[in-house]
């Protein structure tokens, strides 16, 4: 169902706006209909075009947040005070509006349901995207690898899935540990907060590492620190350095 | 077929600017990356060309640097839709360090420290159009940028700019490389939106 590597030419598929719902204050879970749509592999993301009544259109990617499943994902668009297409996703598309999609992309951060290595992922912010697609499939697969999520947020406030997170804490073999950036008392990711929660080397983890580029700088700096190999650390940033 | 997204404006329709097709003007300088920025030392740094028959002319640091440098200022475009314009690097063009090298190659793998690989056609090496830059507005490449030296190809997308370069490969046959294996195309030209295999 889903590809490692796109092959053939990926064409626009129409995408209709199906439900959306509020994950904080500024980052919406927009659920699509796409017929034809071929399913994905966790971690991997989609081009959204947009097109308006005079025909300028542009385009964005965007990582998907659900687990695989044909004509059908969720992606969870954060806003940035000065985007072009964010306010739009978060704040004015509804259900029955439609957009153009092309995907899945991106064949490098993935995570294969069948890898049995153990699962570390860290996210900052709204890092937590394509993880949590990890996080869904997992569950959807019924896989019983030890899954640890490190999750940078600024404050409580800006946790998303945080419910889910919670539930899925208690039926999975799963576990969340939370830095607030921006609260009294709270702190960066370190390397006694990494050393505490993550997997060592020895118990060879998948990584996964998502957010802001001064995140994933920092803790995959820090993860190589702490003796994981290189090539075991797979990134994905976004936003200006 | 054109889909309209209703309630969608967008702001874009700069008329003094011309973008590549699907691409947005950016500011910053976003980083794409597959993992952790690899350390690299320019006590240790090399840089070699290898040809078909295996022979191979080396640079270290030193060299490399003493070799006549160029200003370039250039736009840049990377798949993931956004565009910087008039980006400012120093570096040593390809023509310079090709030059004396004999090759019937036509193609060339880029080969990273760290591991990465890119591949595209030689001659989109000569000419005026590369360089092995090691400045980045007046200062010297950033590690997360690429430095201490990185490949500069701008008319492609800015994946095939390799980062961290340490070597090139001239091959007669083209082969992908890391991002080309994972479906990105082979030549990667953004004003025909050559983002991903088949386009």
């Amino acid at each position: 169902m889903a590809r490692t590597a796109v092959s053939g030419r990926l064409s626009w598929l129409v995408a209709t706006v199906k439900e959306t719902r509020d994950e904080t204050a500024t980052a919406r879970t927009l659920t699509l209909d796409v017929p034809g749509w071929p399913g994905h592999l966790a971690g991997q993301h989609v081009t959204a075009k947009l097109t308006a009544e005079d025909g300028y259109s542009t385009q964005r990617d965007y990582s998907i947040a659900s687990a695989p499943e044909p004509d059908r994902f969720e992606v969870t668009v954060q806003r940035l005070a000065d985007g072009e297409v964010s306010p739009y996703l978060t704040g004015v598309a509804g259900p029955g509006d439609q957009l153009e999609v092309r995907g899945p992309i991106g064949g490098w951060f993935a995570w294969h349901a069948a890898d049995p290595r153990p699962l570390l992922l860290l996210a900052g912010g709204s890092g937590v995207v394509p993880l949590m697609s990890m996080i869904r499939t997992h569950a959807q697969v019924n896989s019983q690898v030890p899954v640890r999520l490190i999750y940078s947020a600024r404050t409580p406030a800006d946790v998303m899935y945080q419910s889910e997170l919670s539930e899925r804490v208690r039926v999975s073999p799963l576990s969340v540990s939370y830095l607030y950036t921006r609260t009294p008392g709270g702190h960066r990711l370190d390397a006694a907060a990494l050393a505490e929660v993550a997997f060592s080397p020895r118990e060879n983890p998948a990584i996964f590492v998502c957010g802001p580029s001064g995140f994933v700088e920092a803790a995959s700096g820090l993860l190589v620190a702490a003796g994981h190999a290189p090539g075991s650390v797979r990134t994905e940033r976004f936003g200006p350095s | 077929m054109s889909v309209i997204s209703r309630g969608f404006r967008g702001r874009g329709r700069d008329g003094d600017v011309k973008l590549p097709p699907g691409q947005y003007l950016e500011h910053g300088f976003p980083v794409l990356q597959a993992g952790p920025t690899p350390p690299v030392n320019t006590a240790t740094w090399t840089f070699t060309i290898t040809t078909e028959n295996g022979d191979s002319t080396r640079w270290d640091w030193k060299q490399f640097t003493a070799l006549p440098a160029e200003a370039i200022t250039t736009d840049i475009h990377c798949v993931t839709q956004w565009s910087k314009l008039g980006t400012k690097w120093r570096g040593v063009s390809l023509d310079t360090l090709l030059d004396g090298i004999e090759t019937n190659a036509g193609y060339v793998m880029a080969r990273s420290y760290g591991g990465y690989t890119t591949n595209m056609p030689l001659p989109d090496l000569r000419d005026g159009k590369a360089w092995i830059a090691y400045e980045y507005d007046g200062r010297p490449l950033h590690p997360e940028h690429g430095g201490p030296a990185r490949l500069l190809v701008p008319h492609l997308y800015f994946w095939k700019s390799a980062k961290w370069v340490t070597g090139l490969d001239l091959m007669l046959r083209d082969r992908q490389g890391f991002w080309e294996q994972l479906g990105y195309h082979d030549y990667g030209d953004p004003w025909r939106e050559q983002r991903y295999q088949g386009d």
